[in-house]
């Protein structure tokens, strides 16, 4: 078990920003904190990192506790939200610093920074100044620079949250494809599920200071603790299990959930239809309740609709 | 529970090490700023002068015009200053070079400089010469402090009041003006300050007839050796000084606040409409301020005879019938050298105190207010007092420092240091914690990090300082009036004794020494801009 998390309190003055948290991650192990904003994930994070002290519980690394290692004898690497590079030093100065520190010498450093640019698809950006590049090629530097040292573990903190969709989608592919290949070790806090489920091999879900769920992508996403968590998780109308057919007591419908289908089980009207990105989504009326759906149809339409399951998460 | 308390004593052990580390600037500043004043202090109360003065109708007929005349001074330099914020925040037009070196070159220009300046309109000098050159000085603390806010002050807000339906006017004075406040308040309290304890300015346009406190002491401690007198005066000085000093820090720390609204300047753009007035009133201002500087030049220059260059040349002579005992020549020299060796103390003095300020804000410690104010106390207490200060008490010191080479230096340094504290602290607390941070995760030890980050970010700003600190030492004038020995006297000394000795060439030898003077600091000011952060320092 390289990192373990043992009841981890962090408090700011009376608050509690993260109460009672214990977690592990494995070698090569990449986990997703995932949760909405002032949940308490940064501050975990940032505590992991020797950023902030608990005000009780353990941090370990290998077993041994980590309560008396500053910041920069952890060798842990560290990734910010919006890049934090040092604006007076080169793309190369950047992702040279950290091998610096640890006195590798030149020859090996400039090695080790080409290949790692190479890594992240900035070939020839090494005497670029950090301030002339976009966002999504900043973020990667700040990848690079986090990565050259060798860390034992790599902490991100909202990595693409800064950038905006089609960039951020691209990139977090990018970004597991580079965690996989090079078997790291990393903790990674977003509030974006695509982003958590795309990077990591598990997903802890954290919800007021304390971690609700911890699993594989795919059991958090189909069997979410509580009916919170399903909500954070994209459901929004909740049932009997019998209503679509399931010997659960309850199920979270998420808008994909109910088709237009000619044969379809229920009958309704449609009260709204609203364009997204790759869907249309309705709102429909069945029995006199609203319920989305998604189908070709239109605003006032008498339809039959089925139950996809994929669009259906067992909660509890 | 072990471990809790090893924690407590790590972020204690951090915060008494930028304390004890603070112990360095403060002992500096007891030795050559403490030890001296309250050595005269001392001398004032033992003697039994102070009640005595207090009691004097002059007294208070002379604090009632320090105070008056630093109260005129402020208000006019507060309103030429604000067009010149405005421009320098908000306008992108030609000429913004030319408007920041005038604002910026006469508050760096030497007091004696000035005076002299001010006297080729004002020949016999007077109380409005008084007032008008000491806002020349200052109307560059209030276009850089007020333009600094200004800059960075959210312009969306003043939008939001206009598109509510407010006037422009009623806009700026809805809007703008409140949240320009604390610098305008801070601003006005350093003006304040410099014009009440302004020293070259009263003594060379008021002489014998217009007295401040300053002055005053001047004159009892050089002219008519009343010790304790001079004393009294200091200490009613001082305290005034600490009031002013303690409402300033106030407002500082109000403006950090609304600084934090919004990190990046706003864009500067074109004047538009009405605006244009408050750019043409900007540059009304900046005609003013080149005037006495135009002036100065054109009078090193004419003689009864016409023009000449005799007072140049006589720069190479001793004066007339030796009233000098070196030549202008060596003066400069020794200035030249002098400032140096004071801004290098002061630089090293100045960026010492200003990472540890930042250091004990950053560890949460209180003493961090403490150091600061103590930092500033040198600007406020008269020159002359601590230049006076130092020749009753430095014969103390090893080898009789009174003789030392390095007393000069001293004691410009210690009016230099916190005009380079101002300069470096904002900087280096606009260092983002995150950067730092990200340099620590990468395996930088604390002082790893202060290397590699926060003093290559401001080094700019450092350099900037450094040169601003060389150009106030070379003028300096008070303290150094008190402690230059007459066989080398710098170049501020060597103008002043010009002037009060009769003679043309004399007369004609000063002001082409303080065209000289100026040329050297016009020259420093203009590399400054050059390295200059915008807007981040505060004068």
């Amino acid at each position: 078990m390289a990192l373990e998390l043992d009841s981890i309190t962090v408090r700011y003055g009376r608050t509690a920003a993260v109460s009672d948290v214990s977690l592990s991650v494995a070698d090569g192990e990449v986990v997703a904190l995932l949760g909405p904003s002032g949940c308490g994930k940064s501050t975990l994070l940032r505590t992991v990192a020797g950023l902030e002290k608990p005000s009780s519980g353990f941090v370990r690394w290998d077993s041994a506790d980590l309560a008396g290692v500053p910041v920069h004898r952890r060798e842990f690497g560290l990734v910010f939200q919006d890049g934090q590079l040092f604006p007076h030093r080169t793309v190369a100065g950047n992702v040279a610093f950290g091998l610096r520190m640890k006195k590798v010498e030149r020859e090996t450093r400039d090695k080790r920074v080409l290949s790692l640019l190479e890594l992240v698809g900035l070939e020839g950006y090494a005497d670029r100044r950090v301030t002339q590049l976009s966002g999504g090629e900043q973020q990667r530097v700040a990848l690079a620079r986090a990565l050259a040292p060798s860390p034992r573990l790599v902490l991100l903190d909202e990595p693409l949250s800064a950038l905006d969709r089609a960039l951020r989608e691209q990139l977090a592919v990018d970004l597991a494809r580079l965690l996989r290949e090079a078997a790291t070790t990393a903790l990674v806090v977003t509030h974006d599920h695509d982003e958590a489920f795309t990077l990591a091999d598990r997903v802890a879900i954290m919800s007021r200071g304390r971690i609700v769920q911890v699993g594989p992508p795919a059991e958090v996403w189909s069997c979410p603790v509580d009916v919170e968590t399903a909500k954070f998780l994209g459901c929004n109308k909740f049932v009997p299990g019998s209503f679509v057919g399931l010997d659960v007591e309850r199920v979270g419908l998420r808008s994909t959930a109910l088709r237009v289908d000619p044969d379809g089980l229920f009958e309704g009207t449609v009260l709204e239809r609203v364009h997204r990105r790759d869907h249309v989504r309705l709102l429909v009326e069945i029995a006199g309740e609203e319920y989305e759906a998604v189908g070709p149809v239109s605003v006032g339409d008498r339809v039959r609709l089925a139950i996809d399951l994929d669009g259906v998460a067992r909660v509890g | 529970m072990g471990r809790a308390v090893a924690q407590a004593r790590a972020g204690l052990s951090s915060r008494t090490g930028w304390s004890a580390a603070a112990l360095l600037p403060l002992a500096f500043l007891a030795l050559f700023f403490a030890w001296p004043v309250l050595a005269i202090v001392n001398l004032g109360l033992r003697e039994g002068g102070v009640l005595a003065a207090i009691a004097e109708g002059d007294t208070w007929e002379l604090v009632g015009f320090t105070l008056g005349q630093a109260l005129a001074s402020t208000v006019v330099a507060v309103v030429a200053g604000m067009p010149l914020a405005f421009v320098l925040a908000r306008c992108r037009i030609r000429g913004l070079g030319l408007v920041r070196a005038a604002v910026m070159v006469p508050f760096v220009l030497p007091t004696v400089v000035v005076g002299l300046a001010f006297r080729t309109f004002w020949p016999d000098g007077g109380v409005l010469p008084i007032v008008l050159a000491n806002a020349f000085f200052n109307v560059a603390v209030v276009a850089r402090t007020v333009g600094g806010l200004w800059a960075h002050t959210d312009r969306r807000a003043e939008d939001a009041a206009r598109a509510l339906g407010a006037s422009r006017p009623r806009a700026f004075v809805s809007v703008v003006l409140p949240a320009l406040a604390p610098a305008i308040g801070s601003a006005a309290a350093v003006v304040f300050l410099f014009c009440a304890t302004s020293f070259g300015v009263v003594l060379v346009l008021g002489g014998s007839r217009y007295r401040t406190l300053e002055t005053e002491i001047y004159l009892r401690t050089v002219e008519l050796f009343d010790l304790s007198g001079a004393a009294a005066l200091s200490l009613l000085q001082f305290a005034a000084v600490l009031a002013v000093l303690v409402l300033g820090a106030l407002a500082r720390r109000r403006r950090e606040t609304a600084l934090a609204l919004r990190g990046r300047e706003e864009l500067a753009r074109r004047p538009s409409g009405g605006e244009w007035y408050v750019v043409a009133a900007a540059f009304a201002v900046v005609v003013a301020l080149l005037t006495p500087v135009v002036g100065l030049v054109t009078r090193s220059l004419s003689t009864r005879d016409g023009w000449s260059l005799a007072g140049y040349v006589a720069l190479n002579t001793r004066g007339d019938r030796g009233t000098l005992a070196v030549t202008g020549i060596d003066a400069a020299v020794n200035s030249l050298r002098t400032a140096f060796d004071a801004t290098l103390v002061a630089l090293v003095v100045g960026v010492f105190s200003a990472v540890v300020l930042v250091g004990l804000r950053r560890s949460g410690a209180r003493f961090a207010e403490v150091l600061d104010t103590a930092l500033m106390l040198p600007l406020g207490v008269s020159a002359v007092t601590v230049g006076f200060g130092y020749l009753i008490t430095m014969d103390a010191l090893p080898g009789d420092f009174r003789t030392s080479p390095l007393l000069v230096p001293l004691a410009q340094a210690l009016v230099v240091t916190p005009l380079i504290v101002r300069m470096v602290l904002p900087v280096l607390r606009a260092v983002d914690e995150r950067l730092r941070q990200a340099a620590a995760t990468l395996g930088a030890s604390p002082a790893r990090v202060w290397r590699e980050v926060d003093l290559p970010l401001a080094g700019r700003s450092l350099a900037a300082a450094a040169g601003f600190g060389y150009v106030v030492a070379l003028g300096e004038f008070g303290a150094t009036s008190f402690l230059a020995r007459p066989d080398a006297p710098t170049l501020p000394v060597v103008i002043a004794r010009l002037m009060s000795r009769p003679g043309e060439l004399n007369s004609q030898m000063a002001y082409a020494a303080c065209a000289l003077l100026m040329v050297v600091t016009v020259g420093c000011v203009l590399l400054i801009e050059r390295l200059r952060v915008p807007s981040s320092g505060e004068f």
